[in-house]
């Protein structure tokens, strides 16, 4: 064990715990707070992978902006605050998806694990500067591209939001 | 160093709360949150591999950038989406057929 390992791990184990815990909860606005725990420590773990950029750019867009739009979600919908077990469905879909889900991991980590588990990876510090310099250039096409995917989903939301509803189409038409 | 099981493990723990997410919740809101479990061990896959992968366009670390902005857009319409649902049956229940 090295010490990289007990602190990927410490972070992970939170990461994997606050995880479960976001899909499992009664309560709609905890979800929504393990949700942030999960996000916060992943760009721990991306910070000591070595990925520092990422790991800002995970506590600014996901952290501060993601969630906040759940939470708002959340309470447009009006939320109820207190336990409400009618948000997940019956013992049928929910033992039907603790099965897929176990299943995916397994599957998933059959694949890696053996591939690439016993791998001794060496973290180098992270290049901000080549990753900038590729960014703007070789990368330069697939950004512009997305600018232009968030232009088109802002308007995409005002569009859908701006939608009459189905039962009143007749009258305002 | 760092052994690689450590983050492979933690991304396929990831995805499969994600899917547990998104198959046994009726909230809408709810099973977005597992959509975005599963982006984020894919983020997380990503960022091991680049640091395995020594290579030039820095593929490892700019995919993730440009995942996360594809995940805050998807939010955005999945919110106005969900916000739309409301108003038209008054909940956000998915097991319920609607109209």
């Amino acid at each position: 064990m090295t010490s990289l390992d007990i602190l990927f791990g410490a972070v992970g184990l939170i990461a994997a715990a606050s995880a479960v815990l976001a899909v499992t909860t009664q309560q709609l606005v905890h979800a929504a707070l393990w949700l942030v725990v999960t996000l916060g420590t992943l760009a721990g773990c991306y910070l000591v992978l070595g990925a520092e950029l990422v790991a800002l750019v995970q506590l600014l867009v996901y952290v501060g902006a993601v969630v906040v739009l759940v939470l708002f979600a959340l309470m447009l919908t009006r939320a109820p605050l207190g336990r409400s077990p009618e948000h997940s469905s019956g013992p049928i879909q929910r033992i039907a998806g603790a099965l897929i889900g176990a299943g995916t991991t397994a599957l998933l980590a059959a694949v890696l694990l053996p591939a690439l588990g016993g791998k001794l990876l060496s973290i180098r510090a992270g290049d901000t500067r080549g990753i900038a310099a590729q960014l703007f250039g070789s990368w330069v096409w697939p950004f512009e591209l997305l600018s232009l995917l968030l232009l088109v989903a802002l308007v995409a939301a005002l569009g859908v939001s701006r939608m009459p509803a189905s039962s009143d189409e007749g009258e305002s038409a | 160093m760092i052994h690689l099981w450590l983050p492979l493990m933690l991304v396929c723990v990831l995805v499969g709360a994600g899917a547990y997410g998104v198959i046994a919740r009726r909230n809408a809101v709810l099973v977005l949150i597992g959509v975005e479990l599963i982006l984020n061990a894919a983020n997380l896959l990503f960022v091991t591999m680049g640091s395995v992968l020594d290579e030039k366009l820095h593929t490892g670390q700019v995919l993730p950038l440009f995942l996360i902005t594809i995940a805050a857009a998807e939010m955005g319409v999945a919110l106005a989406v969900i916000l739309a649902l409301f108003r038209d049956r008054g909940h956000i229940d998915l097991s319920e057929p609607g109209l």
